[in-house]
């Protein structure tokens, strides 16, 4: 009993992989590093998470998880509040009803598609900041941003298979 | 057997796809009310703001730690690297630096009297507080900090943030132990400045790029590349005489002002708190504080 109990709370840290490692890699990016210019075009690690865990476990990374960390993603960066979360939502939802064509296809197919899906991530961004603030906005550090979110996509994917494979065989 | 099963099945699944629908329509809509309320300045929204960002910082202020002592580390071997040249320069920096000492203090004095001699209002003492840039986080859209001190500390919004070099920003949130500082370059800044030699009065808007532009000059004045820019002052709000930078282009009839400041080491801040006595609301007297002059 105790230990079919205990193998339960295990299971359940184990599904919480996607969601603390998207956590911790937003805490990371949000660090004063001494880079000129970085802090301005640090490459969207949430776009990144969610998009991959959309592919493979979106049972792991729920609507209201997805939700809860784009709105943690707006406070931190001090963007209008829900931007994040609209974003991220709408990845997710095309993503996941997309998810079938990624099975068995290899990993350039996929980081092609986070190719097509991230400038229209970025756009929509843009737009609706713009929106917001009732100015054109500046569109040059989000395509830097862009760039470097699609450059940054294989190393984070590559460090989430590994979660993947270690802690989430069996859950 | 199987046919209950699978009309179970049958039931369930629509059901589910249905449910699972409607969730997401509630969120994107929760998601879009958010941005409606943001933009209407609702209480609540940035109660939550600030509640949130003080339960982040000192996780934030943690991680952060690390990060400071490599930069450093890298700082002291390129000082070691340097250390000749550097010490020849600040020698020659030094000698300079005496002789507007003791102008400094000619001119004080003379300060001094001639205020007496005028029964002039005394400018209200500064105070400041020092605080840690925790999160360099801002992003694409927003030019922000976020700094490791708060109203426990005497913070207030509105209060000018500047380091040894100028004017770094205004705290435009503050929660118990953290506050966000809106830096210059935001495309929501707005700093009432004069040119210093000049004293043609300007207003300082940011636009997100590095080089905030100068709006509202007087249509007679004239501005040229390499003049300083300091804060005037009007509003209360900033104390007069700051430095904020110099001129650096005039393209197309638009000035704008590189900043002393260096966005990318950023690292402690002070928090000045400066009131005008009787035009602001009093607060209780900063921690942690000691007289700028």
């Amino acid at each position: 009993m105790t230990a079919e109990a205990l193998r339960r709370i295990e299971k359940g840290l184990r599904g919480l992989t996607p969601v603390a490692m998207t956590l911790a890699l937003m805490l990371m990016v949000a660090l004063p590093l001494p880079l000129p210019g970085f802090a301005q075009v640090t490459p969207a690690v949430t776009l990144i998470a969610v998009y991959h865990w959309s592919i493979y476990r979106p049972d792991l990374l729920p609507l209201g998880a997805t939700f809860a960390l784009g709105l943690m993603q707006d406070i931190l960066t001090g963007a209008p509040l829900g931007l994040t979360s609209l974003v991220l939502l709408l990845l997710r939802s095309i993503v996941v009803s997309q998810r079938r064509f990624f099975h068995g296809k290899t990993f350039m197919v996929e980081w092609w598609g986070f190719m097509l899906v991230a400038p229209g991530a970025t756009v929509a961004s843009w737009m609706l900041v713009s929106l917001y603030f009732g100015a054109v906005v500046n569109p040059r550090s989000s395509g830097v941003q862009l760039a470097l979110t699609v450059a940054l996509y294989p190393v984070l994917t590559w460090l989430f298979g590994r979660a993947q494979h270690s802690l989430l065989k069996q859950v | 057997m199987r046919y209950p099963g699978g009309s179970l099945k049958h039931m369930t699944l629509p059901v589910k796809g249905w449910i699972q629908r409607f969730a997401l329509v509630l969120f994107i809509g929760a998601a879009l009310g958010l941005m409606v309320m943001g933009r209407a300045d609702v209480r609540l929204i940035e109660r939550l703001r600030v509640v949130m960002t003080d339960i982040a910082t000192p996780v934030l202020d943690v991680l952060s730690r690390p990060v400071a002592s490599v930069s450093e580390a890298i700082e002291y071997g390129r000082g070691l690297l340097a250390l000749n040249a550097e010490n020849a320069r600040l020698r020659e920096e030094n000698a300079r630096l005496r002789n507007w000492e003791s102008v400094a203090r000619r001119l004080g004095r003379e300060n001094a009297a001639l205020r007496a001699l005028l029964n002039m209002a005394d400018d209200p003492r500064l105070s400041f507080v020092t605080a840690r840039v925790v999160a360099d986080s801002g992003g694409v859209f927003v030019r922000t900090v976020l700094i490791n001190a708060g109203a426990r500390d005497g913070l207030r919004n509105g209060q000018a943030v500047i380091t040894g070099d100028g004017l770094v920003g205004r705290v435009v949130e503050t929660g118990e132990r953290s506050a966000r500082v809106l830096l210059l370059t935001d495309l929501n800044a707005r700093v009432p400045v004069v040119v210093e030699q000049s004293r043609v009065p300007a207003i300082l808007a940011g636009d997100n790029s590095d080089r905030p532009r100068l709006s509202f000059i007087p249509v007679n004045a004239t501005v040229s590349p390499g003049e300083r820019i300091v804060t005037s002052g009007q509003g209360g709000m900033l104390p007069p005489g700051l430095p904020i930078g110099t001129v650096a282009a005039i393209e197309d009839g638009v000035v704008r002002v590189e900043p002393f400041v260096d966005w990318a080491t950023l690292e402690y801040v002070r928090v000045l708190d400066y009131a005008l006595p009787g035009v602001l609301p009093s607060t209780r007297s900063a921690g942690r504080a000691g007289p700028l002059q």
